[in-house]
């Protein structure tokens, strides 16, 4: 029965009550009782959602404009259904081309071949020009080899754009926010300094926070052409813009996590007279990373939904971008695009949210709080 | 101060031979919390001499102090005036040396229990090989009955099996002295005493100079070769030593019987429950001893003044 205790124990860690009912199903518990948490956990959210699509359409029939109607739930699955069939037709189209280019190369490398042996029979004048000839077309084969497609970015691809962005500024902000906290943690003087610069900036908007992103990305580089530099401009503004809204929760938490580390933990410590790296690294730290993740957690969670404003502003290829682009086109697609790209952006979010209170629960040893 | 409320009732017992030298001694230690109007003394003149390889226990009710008296004896809090000496030198800090066992198990929740006892044989013994250090780590989670669970983590042990790996864990750093606050009084009776045996076996074997602090009398006869109560605070003393002439190893069924033990736990049970009434006795005289005055007053009429503040 083994399995079963396994199970449970990945259910609770892993934050789905959902599926635990299904599992002592299969383990032979009380039927009646599981069926009990089937309906709370599974049944009930389904016919909430019913209920909520029942809404969304009777408000798509009333809230209709000249110009404008709100996106029925049907209009909105179907222009989703488009923007995934859009993305892979346009996959198809690149790989076609590529393929092309790719046979263009491999002709382009054959003729050259064949000039450079004609070339070696020849002398004199004509030779030489035959080998300009064969050096053309490797040069020719070469650019048809590296052929990338330029089409537009495709829903997916924004996504993708999206995910990244978020990632680079997420990581940003921990790779500053976790020493700083740790550091003010452990010396209350270091925690008084910093306070101020916490509490002013930490309510700040990510679009008064962005003019300055911009400018520091200018400034960085300033010198350099697109295309030059590893990421993108705009990449980079939205992504920092993203660390510097996510950066405080992290801060914050991991603070009160270090400096609230259990009183007989450090007196362990003490006994035993650890080092003061081995006393952060044994003792402190893995005491404080169930605060710390909590942190990390509401930290990505905002850097997510800062990461959609940013995008539209600093022109980054990302989600928010897709929907500023919709919102400007005006199509009769337009706000059933926004619609699903809204679901889409929210899904992530809950996905991004899950695998964060995953780890916080890997972590916090004991008590895996349900959340 | 140091009360003399009884006769030291049993000691009368056979003359010992003479003490061994004492191995750490506290020597008119004070020790206070806070400053100001709060400040709140706990100890007040503690002399003790703890013997080598003696068992000696401190009784005392809850309050009184015995959770600030393990801490200065392990070098985890300084006295405010006095001093405590261990083989001639002044503690001022924690050390190796003095094992201490906490009353909550203070265990690490991210360290299974092989990984809670190795941290402290890790740090201890760091100039033995890779080996030896294992090697020891088993040997003391085996000495606890533990084997079967070394990969567990803290939440999935119950709390004696809790209070075991923290004991194996300060027992393998092999101190001079061994420090035991309260250990077992977190516990159930059964298991505390299953408990109880298991650390007179172990001690029977290793003999090491050891402290135990505890509210349970039987539990410290059964122990101890000494028992010390300790007079509940604020400004808590020690008072009179009761020496425990049990032969060992001693048998906890078999000394429900016995005379010795039952005339030896009286004794100690009615001087501390005397202490006690007595420190309430002192408290209620000291605050009756300024009563308020009320000025005797009485009503002339009870009717309502009238035509008043128109």
């Amino acid at each position: 029965m083994n399995w079963r205790g396994n199970a449970l124990k990945f259910c609770d860690v892993a934050g789905l009550p959902a599926l635990e009912p299904f599992v002592r199903l299969l383990a032979g518990e009380d039927v009646k009782e599981q069926l009990k948490g089937i309906a709370k956990f599974v049944v009930l959210p389904i016919a909430a959602v019913a209920v909520f699509l029942m809404l969304w359409s009777a408000a798509a029939r009333t809230v209709v404009t000249d110009s404008m109607r709100l996106p029925s739930p049907t209009d909105t699955w179907i222009a989703g259904k488009e923007l995934f069939a859009m993305h892979t037709a346009q996959r198809a189209d690149d790989r076609k081309v590529k393929q092309e280019k790719a046979m263009q190369a491999v002709e382009y490398l054959a003729q050259a071949n064949m000039v450079t042996k004609q070339a070696e029979a020849a002398t004199g004048e004509r030779k030489e020009k035959l080998l300009a000839n064969a050096t053309v077309l490797k040069k020719k084969a070469i650019q048809a080899a590296n052929y990338r497609p330029s089409s537009a970015p495709t829903f997916v691809d924004q996504i993708i754009t999206s995910l990244k962005t978020v990632f680079v500024g997420f990581a940003i902000a921990t790779l500053i926010a976790v020493p700083i906290g740790v550091l003010c943690g452990m010396s209350p003087w270091c925690n008084a300094a910093l306070t101020p610069f916490i509490q002013v900036f930490k309510p700040v908007s990510p679009l008064a926070w962005l003019p300055l992103a911009f400018l520091i990305i200018v400034w960085a580089y300033s010198g350099t052409k697109p295309g030059e530099t590893f990421f993108d401009k705009a990449f980079l503004i939205s992504a920092i813009t993203v660390s510097l809204c996510s950066l405080w929760p992290t801060l914050v938490n991991t603070t009160l996590g270090v400096a609230s580390v259990d009183k007989d933990y450090m007196n362990v410590a003490r006994v035993l007279k650890l080092s003061w790296s081995q006393q952060l690294f044994k003792i402190i730290l893995p005491a404080s990373l169930p605060l710390m993740f909590a942190g990390l957690r509401i930290s990505l969670g905002v850097g997510w939904m800062v990461l959609i404003a940013a995008d539209m502003l600093a022109q980054n290829p990302g989600l928010g971008k897709f929907v500023w682009d919709e919102f400007q086109n005006g199509s009769s697609q337009t706000y059933a695009r926004i619609a699903f790209s809204v679901i889409i952006i929210g899904v992530i979010g809950l996905v991004l949210d899950r695998i964060m209170i995953f780890m916080r629960n890997l972590v916090s040893f004991g008590d895996p709080q349900a959340a | 101060m140091s009360i003399a409320v009884l006769d030291r009732p049993r000691s009368k017992a056979i003359a010992r031979p003479a003490p061994p030298e004492p191995l750490v001694s506290m020597r008119n230690v004070c020790k206070g919390y806070g400053s100001g109007v709060t400040r709140n003394e706990v100890l007040r003149n503690i002399n003790l001499n703890l013997r080598k390889g003696e068992f000696l226990a401190i009784v005392g009710f809850s309050g009184s102090g015995k959770t600030t008296l393990t801490k200065l004896l392990a070098g985890l809090e300084l006295p405010d005036s006095g001093e405590i000496v261990m083989e001639n030198e002044v503690i001022k800090g924690p050390s190796q040396e003095r094992g201490i066992v906490f009353q909550n198990y203070s265990l690490l929740p991210w360290l299974t229990v092989r990984g809670n006892i190795a941290l402290s044989v890790d740090r201890v013994f760091q100039h033995w090989s890779r080996g030896e250090r294992r090697d020891h780590v088993e040997k003391f989670i085996e000495m606890v009955g533990l084997s079967h669970a070394v990969h567990r983590r803290p939440h999935e042990l119950s709390g004696g099996m809790r209070q075991r790996v923290s004991l194996a864990r300060t027992l393998a750093m092999k101190p001079n002295v061994l420090l035991l606050d309260e250990p077992l009084s977190a516990l159930d009776a059964l298991t505390r005493s299953v408990l109880q045996e298991e650390i007179l076996k172990i001690w029977e074997e290793e003999r090491q100079t050891c402290l135990l602090i505890t509210n349970d009398v039987d539990e410290a006869i059964l122990l101890a070769d000494r028992i010390v109560p300790l007079n509940p605070g604020p400004n808590a003393s020690l008072g009179p030593a009761f020496s425990v002439e049990l032969d060992r190893p001693r048998d906890k069924t078999a000394l429900n019987h016995n005379e010795t033990f039952k005339g030896l736990r009286n004794a100690v049970t009615n001087y501390l429950v005397a202490v006690r009434q007595k420190s309430r006795d002192d408290e209620a005289l000291a605050s009756e001893s300024a009563p308020i005055e009320l000025p005797e007053l009485k009503p002339r009429s009870l009717r309502i003044p009238r035509g008043r503040a128109g």
